[in-house]
């Protein structure tokens, strides 16, 4: 789950990490208030959305007046953000954080993640803060400093120290980068977060040391005991279909495609969706209708799926387990009724009662076009859009 | 023989008296699975399906001679069975259960390698179907019927293309020796890799099939393994080509978060390790069968 940075910076600040000041707005009048209550000649208007590379998509504003505030707020709020990591659609800004402007004298990339290969956290830095990580990898690995934590004792302080020397901190402030570094990395263990990020963490003139932005990841998983960080969930910069699914407890992605899809599984839901797209489709979306599919659940994932105006045809691939194939073809038959489906439908079922499901299907009268195998199911649904589509042209 | 388990194996449930551990209790036991028992702390000295329940899993070790367990505990409570399974000296422990939190994985694993590797307990999982060793034993959540026995070794992060898989296969009267699910976590118990050594060393295995899919690095690391270190064919395929970056695909490890996490750069990558690749999910029982005529 991913939060704000204005969220993530009132984490911090708890652990013992400094931030300039600031504050938070929903409108332009706070905006400027929250800049008249911060001293100093210069203000940084911060879009908050759920992305990086804000910068580049113009989110972030130097303000040198009240009035530059003021119209770096208007053009911010209710404005939608494009960046490489929201998608073509972006994200809108709803909220804006003021922050004062920081002198720096130096920045410094810092983060923390749950590293896959090592299955440990590991404290990532570097002395050149600012840029993107991954072209820093790319162009100057050597700049990049890893160091692995141990889960059963934590961070430690000689470990904080050598970050803190290679990362060309200066003796006088060696304490002050251990608590910031040691701060960090208690948040993230004790918060369930996978990854923290600060880029950049800046030296300024006064020889502080600031975290200028701030990204945290939570672990959608630990949740359940992490209710203050569940609380700051915010919906408007997630995908509305996805909001719908997370109601109903399906998993469920909205991608950019027009057929829909219900499958059981995310191994076999993937596998169907590269299917699809082998055939010469493009999904609609992602949806694990999960392992107990019963009549209600069909019909919600049904209503989910089709509720995307841009899906012309929907295919349900069901390996049935411990459910049966019979139970399954009742719950479509009966979510295509109540739904009074009229876009095409391609099932396939197989497991279980296979046969007794096909014949439920096949004697309920309805349009439904069946499949055997994964190759024949996908090949049919994508037949079936192409002619939906030429339909509708009139053609 | 099989990896991991037989119609020998000593097999005990955690969280047996619950709903979906007394389901699978019974479904293991019907397909002739050895189950001598089961723990649910609170609950010891009472009989459940007919067999002893315990309070801890020492006692059901020194009582049933349990060697492997199955986990069917809530998440918040997982992480927790896993260990004193370990602790225990349960030589194999699936965990079927699914929103393990990571850093709870995290643990576990680092717990696990505090013992010395011959008294290690063997991990599969989280978030898993569980193994299965055809006409033998279950531990798992699998629909035994569509398993055939037979002479190939399936390793799977993901259950229900495991089963679309064994169904493939069973179609055109191929078997399976172990099929193993290693479940789709981002930490999981054993990799691709841990399993491959194993199905290498195993007489009745001749050919693997690893269904892998996006995130992490585990299946170009098998791969690594499989080019240096096995005399047997590899056969894979990766789910995930339509998955866009940085989102999770279900499972919370079916995620692209790096470089070479996308479905097309691991088969890229596993192609040039000389591991062949099933162009597509349907094609699965036919590439096995296509390597199998060449041995």
């Amino acid at each position: 789950m991913n939060i704000h940075e204005y969220q993530a910076k009132e984490i911090l600040a708890e652990y013992g990490v400094k931030m300039a000041e600031g504050g938070l707005a929903y409108s332009v009048e706070e905006a400027v208030q929250r800049a008249r209550e911060i001293d100093g000649d210069v203000w940084v208007v911060k879009a908050q959305i759920h992305s990086g590379a804000r910068g580049k998509a113009g989110g972030i504003k130097v303000c040198k007046s009240h009035a530059e505030v003021e119209k770096a707020a208007e053009e911010l709020l209710g404005r939608k953000l494009v960046t490489h990591q929201t998608g073509a659609s972006g994200k809108v800004c709803s909220r804006l954080y003021i922050e004062a402007g920081t002198q720096i004298a130096k920045e410094i990339y810092l983060s923390f993640l749950i590293d896959r290969v090592s299955e440990r956290v590991i404290m990532i830095g570097s002395a050149q803060g600012g840029m993107e990580i991954e072209k820093l990898a790319e162009t100057n690995p050597q700049a990049i400093i890893k160091i692995y934590i141990e889960p059963a004792v934590g961070l430690q302080d000689f470990q904080a120290r050598k970050m803190a020397f290679a990362l060309g901190i200066d003796s006088s402030q060696l304490n002050h980068a251990v608590k910031t570094i040691k701060g960090c990395y208690r948040a993230l263990r004790d918060l369930d977060a996978n990854i923290l990020e600060i880029n950049p963490l800046v030296l300024t003139h006064k020889h502080e040391i600031i975290a200028l932005d701030a990204k945290m990841v939570f672990d959608e998983n630990a949740l359940f005991r992490q209710h203050k960080i569940a609380e700051l969930r915010d919906n408007s910069q997630v995908d509305s279909r996805e909001v719908a699914a997370a109601e109903a407890g399906l998993s469920y992605v909205g991608l950019e495609g027009d057929i829909g899809c219900m499958i059981n599984g995310a191994g076999l839901a993937m596998a169907t969706m590269d299917m699809i797209k082998l055939a010469g489709g493009e999904p609609a979306n992602f949806l694990d209708v999960g392992g107990g599919a019963s009549a209600e659940r069909t019909e919600k994932a049904f209503r989910l799926v089709l509720a995307d105006s841009n899906v012309k045809a929907m295919l349900v691939n069901i390996f049935a387990g411990i459910n049966r194939c019979d139970w399954i073809a009742e719950g479509v038959v009966q979510a295509v009724r109540n739904i009074d489906m009229k876009l095409p439908l391609v099932v396939r079922l197989s497991g279980t009662n296979v046969e007794e499901g096909r014949r439920i299907i096949a004697e309920s009268g309805l349009p439904i076009i069946t499949a055997d195998t994964l190759a024949d199911a996908a090949e049919k649904v994508v037949h079936a859009r192409n002619e939906a589509i030429t339909k509708s042209l009139g053609v | 023989m099989a990896i991991l388990i037989d119609e020998k194996t000593r097999i005990i449930v955690q969280g047996f008296t619950g709903r979906i551990g007394t389901f699978h209790a019974q479904e293991m036991i019907d397909y002739g699975s050895n189950v001598v028992g089961g723990v649910t702390p609170g609950k010891g000295g009472q009989t459940h399906l007919g067999l002893p329940v315990f309070n801890t899993v020492e006692e059901a070790v020194q009582h049933v001679g349990a060697e492997a367990s199955i986990v069917f505990v809530p998440p918040a409570f997982a992480a927790d069975s896993i260990m004193e399974a370990a602790d225990a000296g349960i030589k194999y422990c699936v965990s079927i259960t699914d929103g393990i939190p990571t850093q709870d994985m995290m643990r576990v694993k680092s717990y696990l390698r505090r013992f010395p590797e011959n008294m290690r307990m063997l991990l599969t999982g989280p978030n898993c179907a569980g193994t299965i060793s055809p006409g033998r034993a279950m531990l798992g959540i699998m629909p035994g019927h569509i398993y055939m026995r037979g002479n190939v070794g399936v390793v799977g992060r993901s259950g229900t293309l495991g089963y679309e898989a064994a169904d493939q296969m069973r179609l055109l009267g191929i078997g399976i020796s172990t099929s193993v699910g290693i479940g789709g976590d981002p930490i999981p118990g054993s990799s691709h890799r841990d399993i491959l050594e194993r199905l290498e060393q195993d007489t009745e295995t001749k050919i693997a099939l690893m269904i892998g899919e996006i995130g992490g690095p585990q299946e170009v690391e098998a791969g690594r393994f499989a080019k240096e270190n096995m005399t047997k064919p590899l056969v894979a395929y990766i789910a995930g080509l339509t998955a866009p970056e940085g989102r999770r695909m279900g499972h919370a490890g079916a995620i692209i978060s790096s470089a070479g996490e996308s479905a097309a750069e691991k088969v890229a990558l596993l192609k040039e390790l000389g591991v062949t690749i099933c162009p597509t999910p349907s094609l699965m029982g036919q590439t096995i069968a296509q390597v199998l005529a060449k041995i």
